[in-house]
């Protein structure tokens, strides 16, 4: 389980929530020094939850940036809710990380 | 003959799901990533118009200034074109979509909104050669569109 960075703050009543995952994104079209294709290795789903409720549901392909980053923003959050993301790549590993709002 | 076949796949059915929900409910696997949809098919189109066919099943796009669409004119690494997107003008807004049209797959990516979550996103992706970024924006049974042309000098994939 590979861990998502999350920073979540309070800004003129909305939350802007800023998550950075750790992954290679391969396209499946990459070559390597030696000329062999590298094989496809991306985030596929990702989802973004406030107080265990699913918010946002993303699909990817392997055009988003080797260690994505994406932000996303919510209504109706208060300070000491909790901010989840989680992943699911094409080879079924995982990640996942929270943070409460300050 | 095809009572059987109709039988077989309704068993394997059975079982697949069954088995998917007893992992689920071990907490093996969260329920919704597992039984989520994965558009597959539009991921691997290699045309703009056949991406948008297969993400929405259709390629009608309005042009909308409301659709505002944030990304460099100039991208020096195309490995990391940072793209913003804001559809908070359109009500009801179901989704947020990014294409690439010169990537060899199109489709980049497509954020579902529940409510509480606004249509407000960013990230960054990988541009293989100087070309359009689009825009779509899915809100009442339509989609909006906007456009720009981002010029790429170092190419995003393994260039």
């Amino acid at each position: 389980m590979s861990e998502v960075k999350l920073r979540a703050a309070i800004k003129d009543g909305k939350c802007e929530v800023k998550a950075l995952m750790t992954h290679p994104m391969e396209t499946g079209r990459r070559k390597d020094k030696d000329g062999n294709l590298v094989p496809a290795h991306y985030i596929q789903t990702v989802e973004l939850l406030h107080n265990g409720n699913l918010k946002m549901e993303a699909d990817w392909g392997g055009a988003i940036s080797t260690n994505p980053f994406f932000s996303a923003t919510l209504k109706d959050v208060a300070s000491g809710d909790t901010i989840e993301v989680r992943w699911v790549d094409n080879k079924g590993e995982k990640g996942a990380g929270s943070v409460k709002v300050k | 003959m095809k009572l059987h076949q109709q039988r077989r796949t309704f068993l394997k059915g059975t079982l697949a799901g069954g088995a998917v929900l007893a992992a689920a409910g071990l907490g093996l696997i969260p329920a919704r990533l597992a039984l989520a949809a994965w558009p597959e098919a539009a991921f691997h189109a290699t045309s703009l118009d056949e991406a948008l066919t297969k993400v929405f099943g259709s390629n009608a796009l309005e042009a909308s200034d409301k659709v505002v669409l944030k990304a460099p004119s100039i991208a020096e690494n195309g490995a990391v074109v940072p793209i913003t997107i804001n559809g908070e003008q359109f009500d009801n807004v179901e989704s947020i979509s990014i294409f690439s049209e010169k990537n060899p797959t199109p489709f980049v990516a497509r954020f579902n909104f529940k409510p509480g979550c606004l249509p407000d996103v960013s990230t960054r992706i990988k541009m293989g050669e100087s070309g359009d970024v689009i825009a779509v924006v899915q809100a009442g049974g339509k989609l909006y569109s906007a456009r720009t042309n981002v010029k790429v000098t170092v190419g995003g994939c393994g260039g």
